[in-house]
């Protein structure tokens, strides 16, 4: 069986003081090859955490998790990950932090070299290969850190908030690029956002999540992403849907944080 | 004290000076600030004053001295040398009195000059010659040579004109005097406002111990083989102790197990300084070269474990996380991530483990040692050689602060994302 498979999963954090925080209650969903599915949610609400338990840096409490087949126990060079900044090596060449994976995997220059350049192609880094990691911009590190992960080939990509310290103009054009390449890839990949336009843009499948506990609220499936690529995004945004979905789930988000909001407040 | 005004008066002027004198507005960006009291960065060093700094520090040294590097009319008034007189009266049982007067050379201490000879003059006070070196002082007995001595109860009352009794000085041309309680002259030439050499020499006779100790060098080695000496042990030293101490802070921060045994033992080596260690150490291997390179290895051991484990605790998790999702072994994420992450801070603590093992040695050295820099000086000093010990001085800063640019420019060549991420 081809694909990820989330069944009952649940991650309960022990606190020093006796107390826990249920992060993950029975989350349950699938995630077919190909698939590209945006995850939007309150603040806490576990999102990371299940970013990090699919990338296998964190064991959960209970449930499974499938992929391709196989459980997940760990990380795993078939699962790559895009941090929302500062995991790039600042004391390798861009050219080094693209070719990390195949290199840690013991390839010749001559097998992944080919590869590595034409991804930094596709991102638009062809002439900063030999730059440093400090010398480029936040954006062009985000490009770095895409062509990193892509660069090793993974059957699924996690990304938290991978665009999230970004200026609005370069953010729309890594949006593009992130559209780009899930179709030109193939690739299953998990996509962590606070921006709700973003999630609609991204997300052929949207997650909603709700907290204490962390758990799934609503999913949605969404045209948009098929639209987007190749197109102006801005053009997908007038589409009058998107609007009307846009509301929808920010209203639910707002509603989510005045509850937690007014929670807190009992509790004072 | 009189130095320290004339420092601080140099200070003073010359600011004023400078600022009027030459283009105060910044340059760059800073040019565009408006606030600039408390912005760090907008404090830029004045090179002007670094140079008038060092050069109002040779000037006092100079000027202090004697030096024959500074025109006279900067120096400061020196000890008085030269001939000059002064008139006593004495008086007898007999109820007579007579004044004579008394010739003294002052000569430079180090040279042997007799008494001149004088005609001894009318009266029964006879006229005397004394020799005294200068910065020194001396009795003179002027009823020595008086017809009527101390048998008739000669006691001098006046010096030129004023009483004078034990306990009361008078002051004559270029001198002061005092009397004793046995009532003999006590003779001061006035010492002026300079240093003698013995207590700080010029600096042209510090250049030239220089080139002396460096051609014929001193106490049985050259001057190289002593500062040769001294860092031989230093890098020896420092070198086993970061051999051995990167790797413990490694391990201390990759394991529970290593981090729990040595924590107790780094935590208590920390505070105690490497001095306190020289007598524990002279015990137990003596004052060879073992015991020196030892005490160094323990001086750099503390300093980069610490450092190394800092480095490792320093790693963003998510650098680790995304070295694993790339599908790194441990081994790789050890070469690759934790140990170049790790070099800043390993360079900030090579630099803080050099320094301290540079003045380890120093003081070592002084303790105990056969050669070396701080024996140099410690051997210098008992001789009162002070030009030596002052050389030994400038010689030990020049050598750490060479050191430490060194270990900068190592620094910035390997670590060229330091600070910058
Ligand atoms: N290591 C931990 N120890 C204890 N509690 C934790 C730990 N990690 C996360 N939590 C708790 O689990 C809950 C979910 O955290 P998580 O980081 O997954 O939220 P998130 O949805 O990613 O939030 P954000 O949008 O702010 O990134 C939070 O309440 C958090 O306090
Ligand atoms: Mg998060």
């Amino acid at each position: 069986m081809s694909g990820l498979s989330i069944s009952n999963l649940s991650m309960r954090f022990d606190l020093p003081n006796g107390d826990y925080v249920q992060a993950l209650q029975d989350v349950t969903l699938t995630l077919a090859q190909g698939e590209l599915m945006s995850v939007l949610g309150p603040s806490g609400c576990g999102k990371t955490t299940l970013l990090n338990i699919v990338a296998g840096f964190l064991a959960p409490t209970s449930g499974e998790l499938v992929l391709n087949g196989h459980e997940v126990r760990g990380p795993d060079a078939e699962r790559g990950m895009v941090f929302q900044q500062g995991a790039l090596f600042e004391w390798m060449s861009v050219r080094e932090n693209v070719s990390f994976g195949p290199r840690m995997a013991g390839k010749s220059e001559r097998e992944w070299g080919q590869n590595v350049d034409h991804l930094l192609d596709i991102v638009g880094l062809q002439d900063f290969k030999q730059k440093a990691i400090y010398e480029l911009s936040g954006g062009m590190q985000q490009r770095v850190a895409l062509a990193r992960c892509l660069a090793n080939d993974p059957d699924v990509i996690l990304m938290d908030e991978p665009l999230g310290a970004l200026d609005a103009l370069t953010r729309e054009k890594m949006q593009s690029l992130v559209l780009k390449l899930w179709k030109e890839t193939g690739k299953t990949i998990i996509l962590i956002t606070h921006s709700v336009e973003e999630a609609l843009l991204l997300g052929e499948r949207l997650l909603v999540m709700a907290p204490r506990p962390g758990r799934i609220h609503k999913e949605y499936r969404l045209p948009f992403a098929d639209l987007g690529v190749g197109e102006d995004l801005r053009e997908v945004k007038k589409h009058p849907e998107f609007a009307q979905r846009r509301e929808e789930i920010l209203g639910m988000i707002w509603d989510m944080e005045e509850e937690i909001m007014g929670r807190q407040e009992e509790s004072a | 004290m009189i130095p320290l005004l004339i420092y601080l008066g140099i200070f003073i002027v010359s600011f004023f000076i400078v600022r009027t004198v030459t283009d105060q507005a910044q340059k760059g960006f800073n040019a565009r600030k408006t606030v600039t009291f408390g912005d760090e960065s907008a404090v830029k060093p004045n090179r002007i004053a670094s140079v008038i700094s060092v050069l109002a520090l040779f000037f006092l040294w100079g000027s202090f001295t004697g030096s024959s590097l500074l025109p006279g009319f900067l120096h400061m008034p020196g000890a008085f040398v030269g001939t000059t007189t002064f008139e006593y009266t004495a008086r007898a049982d007999d109820g007579t009195e007579d004044s004579a007067t008394v010739t003294v050379i002052v000569h430079p201490a180090q040279d042997k000059t007799n008494a001149p000879e004088v005609d001894p003059g009318e009266g029964w006070a006879k006229d005397d010659g004394a020799a005294i070196g200068a910065y020194r002082s001396g009795l003179i007995r002027v009823d020595k040579n008086d017809e009527k001595g101390r048998e008739v109860g000669h006691t001098v009352i006046a010096v030129n004109g004023q009483p004078i009794s034990p306990g009361v000085d008078v002051f004559v041309n270029n001198a002061r005097i005092g009397m004793s309680e046995k009532g003999t002259l006590n003779f001061e030439p006035d010492k002026g406002w300079q240093m003698e050499a013995i207590w700080l020499p010029p600096p042209e006779k510090v250049v030239e111990r220089l080139g002396e100790i460096a051609s014929e060098g001193y106490r049985d080695s050259t001057l190289y083989e002593h500062l040769g000496y001294s860092l031989f042990r230093v890098i020896v030293g420092f070198f086993f102790g970061a051999l051995v101490g990167i790797p413990l802070g490694y391990a201390m921060g990759l394991s529970n197990w290593f981090r729990g045994w040595f924590d107790p033992i780094v935590e208590f080596m920390r505070p105690v300084p490497p001095l306190a260690l020289i007598p524990l150490i002279i015990i137990w291997f003596g004052i060879g070269e073992t015991g020196k390179i030892i005490l160094l290895f323990l001086a750099a051991l503390w300093i980069m474990a610490i450092a190394a484990r800092a480095g490792v605790s320093g790693v963003a998790i998510s650098k680790v996380h995304a070295a694993y999702s790339l599908g790194a072994s441990k081994r790789q994420i050890m070469r690759y991530v934790i140990v170049p992450n790790s070099l800043p801070e390993i360079f900030t603590g090579a630099r803080v483990a050099m320094g301290v093992c540079w003045g380890t040695v120093v003081a070592a050295e002084l303790v105990a040692a056969e050669q070396g820099a701080g024996m140099m000086i410690m051997v210098a000093s008992k001789f009162q050689l002070t030009d030596i010990v002052i050389l030994g001085i400038i010689l030990i800063g020049i050598i750490g602060f060479g050191i430490d640019i060194l270990m900068r420019m190592a620094e910035k060549w390997l670590v060229p994302w330091k600070g910058r991420v």
